[in-house]
């Protein structure tokens, strides 16, 4: 659930404006690392919910102004600074915490696995929902149209700052939500796997491999890697990336949709010969008439 | 009063002046034609009205108000549209959405969704698009295109429209239509300025043409003034092209 969760809020702001972030990893590490803290180690500090509420804010607001600086930023340039965040703010924690907390790493609060279960529960469907609502919406329009030429967007009355700032930044609070779910789960916290870069680029990948195209391209991605990574991952544990890899490049290189572009593919595939067969009954109707 | 002026209008790329001191202004319901060589300065021009750049001397004003300093965005809400030279069609999105974008967040005052699919249709149909509006732009002709651009740019309800080589590229055929067009849109009420090198359609449709060269004003005046000023002749349009004529 936490795979779809950040497969599915990355391709909210980085689907439809083709700027690629990689800054999930930071997001989510804020979110886990802030959680972390006001859990307390022993007893509680806040309640769950809102330290969940307190993590995505934090996420926001550093999507804001990171958003403020760098949204200007095109290509790759966008894409290694939001990565470079990631690796900023992993070391800057780790240094407060051994400089001036002198400890390494927290020990979250133990909470009961059916709580954690219904919050993440609850925070997909708010993010599902989110997606679903924004693509459907003007903000939804307004992201494609500066994917599809930003500066026209622009010509034609879209505040394309405002716009992109508001959708990375409400990206960035779902990212840190589920990073504060995470840290009850995991037990052990520290900078270096809270801020575990790999988090930047499974969104990616899990949002490739199903295809941005749909609403439920970047789901079928996340469900897909979250099986493999459970299943067949302990079972061939050397050919596991290297065959994941592979397979990654084939669909980028033969299905540029993803896996959900498959789907209307197979949807004409079926209807193609369905609607000559009644194409055909129809001429034979008026043949016979 | 002008519905645009500009004063003084200036604009440098590093060392070089690609618009240099031009002092213009265009009045409610012309149709007005800016004309030079490549490199004049002409498009240049166009981005500082609808601030696709920035700039620093000189002043525009449009309806009385200063634009100095205002986001694309916001020139746009004023009521100023534009199409550009290489056309920047939202190439993957179907033409009705393309056309909704300009309907939806460029109008002056917000449209409510049922409003602005009203008026993107209504674009739609001006510009003769309205069979293909499911269709993605990418797939369409030039020509379909720019007509793409030229319903955007109306969707946003403009009083003014800047119109940057619509016909460049176009066959004949294009070019005739595109100009009834453009003179249908004069007759709704709107001002045009228009770039323009194919001069049969400048000639045939513009009220005022002004002449740019080396980032200045050369000339300005009437087409049959500008047909016969020797300067013009001498840079633009050329003695060759002035005999064939």
């Amino acid at each position: 659930m936490m795979y779809i969760v950040l497969a599915v809020s990355w391709a909210m702001f980085s689907g439809p404006t083709g700027y690629m972030s990689l800054a999930p990893a930071a997001f989510l590490g804020v979110g886990i690392y802030i959680s972390a803290v006001l859990c307390g180690q022993n007893e509680a500090l806040l309640p769950l919910p809102a330290v969940i509420l307190i993590g995505a804010l934090a996420s926001f607001i550093l999507a804001l102004i990171v958003g403020l600086v760098t949204l200007r930023l095109k290509g790759i340039y966008f894409a290694i600074f939001t990565f470079g965040l990631v690796v900023l703010l992993s070391e800057l924690i780790l240094w407060v915490e051994l400089n001036i907390n002198e400890i390494s790493g927290r020990y979250p609060r133990y909470v009961d696995i059916d709580i954690i279960l219904y919050i993440t529960f609850g925070i997909l469907v708010a993010t599902l929902l989110t997606a679903y609502f924004i693509r459907r919406s003007r903000l939804g329009l307004a992201m494609q149209s500066i994917g599809g030429n930003e500066e026209a967007a622009a010509h034609m009355g879209i505040d394309t700052i405002r716009v992109k700032v508001l959708t990375f930044a409400i990206s960035a609070a779902f990212m840190g939500a589920i990073g504060a779910i995470t840290a009850p789960r995991v037990v052990y916290v520290h900078a270096a796997v809270a801020f575990n870069v790999g988090y930047s680029f499974l969104p990616v990948v899990m949002a490739v491999l199903g295809g941005m195209g749909q609403f439920y391209g970047p789901i079928i991605g996340a469900i897909v890697l979250a099986f493999a990574e459970v299943r067949l991952k302990p079972m061939y544990p050397y050919f596991y990336m290297l065959t994941f890899g592979i397979i990654l490049i084939i669909i980028i290189f033969f299905l540029p949709g993803g896996l959900a572009g498959l789907i209307p593919k197979l949807q004409d595939r079926l209807r193609g010969p369905l609607s000559k067969l009644r194409k055909g009954g129809e001429a034979e109707q008026h043949a016979n008439t | 009063m002008p519905i645009l002026e500009g004063q003084g209008v200036t604009k440098y790329f590093g060392g070089l002046a690609a618009v240099s001191n031009v002092d213009f202004h265009i009045d409610q319901g012309e149709i007005v034609g800016l004309i030079g060589p490549n490199g004049a300065g002409k498009t240049t021009l166009f981005n500082l009205i609808s601030a696709a750049l920035p700039f620093k001397s000189g002043e525009l004003r449009f309806k009385g108000q200063k634009l100095n300093g205002l986001k694309p965005h916001r020139i746009c809400r004023m009521g100023i549209a534009r199409t550009f030279q290489e056309t920047k069609i939202f190439a993957d999105m179907p033409v009705f959405q393309n056309v909704l974008v300009g309907a939806s967040f460029g109008t002056p005052n917000r449209l409510s969704q049922a409003d602005a699919a009203r008026e993107a249709s209504q674009a739609l149909e001006f510009a003769g698009l309205s069979e293909m509006s499911t269709v993605p732009a990418k797939d369409l002709t030039l020509g379909y295109q720019k007509r793409i651009e030229v319903a955007r740019a109306l969707a946003t309800k403009p009083e003014l429209l800047l119109l940057d080589e619509l016909m460049a590229g176009l066959n004949p055929t294009e070019v005739s239509e595109a100009m009834g067009m453009v003179t249908r849109i004069r007759e709704s009420g709107i001002t045009i300025f228009m770039v323009e090198h194919v001069m049969k359609a400048i000639m045939g449709i513009c009220g005022r043409i002004m002449v740019l060269h080396h980032g200045e004003k050369i000339a300005e005046g009437t087409c049959q003034e500008i047909a016969a000023n020797e300067k013009v002749i001498e840079v633009y349009l050329g003695g060759e092209a002035h005999a064939r004529s």
